[in-house]
């Protein structure tokens, strides 16, 4: 299959070998602190999975990391860029053009089909409809969901719809993917197929994935774990 | 587990010799100690003198026990019971992680680390189970998830007692010790 994009292994990383890395992240949400200096890293082609209590601020660090939101202080890096000396043009571009994003109610666009909410991230690259939705296709094909290409996400299981969304997530080649409690809304047998599908492709693009969850069965895919406790990261406690 | 009944169950399916019994077994449990011989043919001569299996027959061939086992209906019904019996849940409140974790409280070593490096074995063996389980077939992925939810048990109780650590340790049984 042809990734419309990302070429991990020309991507540059860190001294250290991360992709993508923060350090020392504070943000807080009004007078309520989400994270108190938190670090995190994922090298190229690594899972981490990233686990805490409700309310530790694990969803707020791949918000942070992600380019989404913007930290009260600290620093993101990715590939050697400082997401902080980007303007929000920049960072938009990026998070669309090497990010991939899956999260726990897929977010489709409920009035697309789901062949057309998967092709939408080649639409938006300049890609003709014809060519996006011919890759759309393999992509839903290798994540066991072809037979839903027409269907509206309404009309389909939260199991498929979920797959879709991983498909989304992965059709324009992202170097990194992030997954927020991708299988918080799905059943125990849902949950594995989708955790196995999505896995196995990120392994096979050599993608990152950072994995956000508080379920252990989902953690046992990624390589490690951080453990997010009060706004601090098991990587910024160790450095400490 | 019940070796005797496992292999009532095995000779259910069909009569056989106590060889193709070992290799059914370890075959179907995939398991990492697999069956001795002896515990084989030492169950068998326990059986055959409960009147739960019967030999069929002797056949001339290298090995020392060529006798072909059949299952009676005394070991039916032994296994029907066995199996239509609830087991007793495992015993829980002596369990060691408990322990330690009280242990730590008491002389004032720091709980939160012995729960964080638990924690990390856990998982490491869940990955273990879940790779396992991706590459193996469906006799596999039973095991395996019957391993990786005790383990996930397992794990809840680690974070619900990690985000009570302060509190226990205020406890006077605990700290005053």
């Amino acid at each position: 299959m042809t990734a419309a994009r990302g070429n991990v292994s020309a991507v540059a990383t860190s001294r250290t070998g991360a992709l993508l890395s923060a350090t020392g992240l504070v943000k807080s949400f009004g007078p309520t602190p989400a994270l108190r200096g938190a670090d995190f890293s994922i090298r190229a082609g690594e899972i981490v999975a990233v686990m805490g209590p409700s309310g530790s601020g694990k969803s707020t660090l791949l918000h942070c990391v992600a380019g989404i939101l913007h930290a009260d202080s600290g620093s993101v890096t990715y590939a050697g860029r400082e997401l902080g000396a980007m303007s929000d043009r920049e960072r938009s571009e990026l998070r669309r053009k090497e990010f991939g994003f899956v999260f726990q109610f897929g977010q489709l666009i409920p009035e697309l089909t789901c062949r057309q909410n998967v092709s939408m991230p080649l639409r938006l690259d300049g890609l003709s409809r014809k060519a996006a939705e011919l890759v759309a296709d393999q992509w839903l094909e290798r994540l066991d969901v072809a037979a839903v290409g027409r269907q509206l996400p309404g009309q389909v299981s939260g199991g498929q719809a979920q797959r879709v969304a991983v498909a989304r997530a992965l059709i324009g080649g992202p170097s990194v993917i992030f997954a927020d409690e991708p299988t918080g809304a799905l059943d125990s047998l849902q949950g594995e197929k989708v955790m196995g599908l999505l896995t196995r492709a990120v392994r096979e693009t050599g993608a990152s994935l950072v994995l956000v969850t508080h379920e252990s069965r989902v953690a046992a895919y990624s390589d490690r774990e951080v453990i997010v406790r009060d706004g601090l990261t098991s990587e910024s406690v160790r450095d400490r | 587990m019940s070796v005797s009944r496992t292999l009532l169950g095995l000779l259910e399916t069909g009569s056989t010799h106590g060889y193709d019994l070992k290799r059914a077994h370890d075959e179907l449990f995939r398991s990492e100690r697999p069956l001795a011989y002896g515990q084989v043919y030492a169950t068998l001569a326990r059986l055959l003198k409960n009147g739960l299996v019967s030999v069929e027959g002797s056949e001339a061939g290298d090995g020392p026990d060529r006798k072909r086992y059949n299952i009676t209906d005394a070991g039916v019904t032994d296994l029907d019971d066995w199996l239509r019996t609830p087991e007793r849940p495992a015993e829980y409140l002596q369990n060691t992680l408990y322990t330690k974790v009280l242990v730590a409280l008491m002389s004032h070593r720091s709980a939160g680390e012995i729960l964080d490096a638990q924690r990390a074995e856990h998982l490491g063996a869940m990955r273990e189970y879940t790779r396992r389980k991706q590459t193996g077939d469906l006799a596999d992925q039973l095991i395996c998830d019957h391993a990786l939810f005790h383990l996930e048990a397992d794990l809840k109780w680690l974070d619900i007692t990690a985000s009570r650590l302060a509190e226990l340790a205020e406890q006077p049984g605990l700290a005053d010790r």
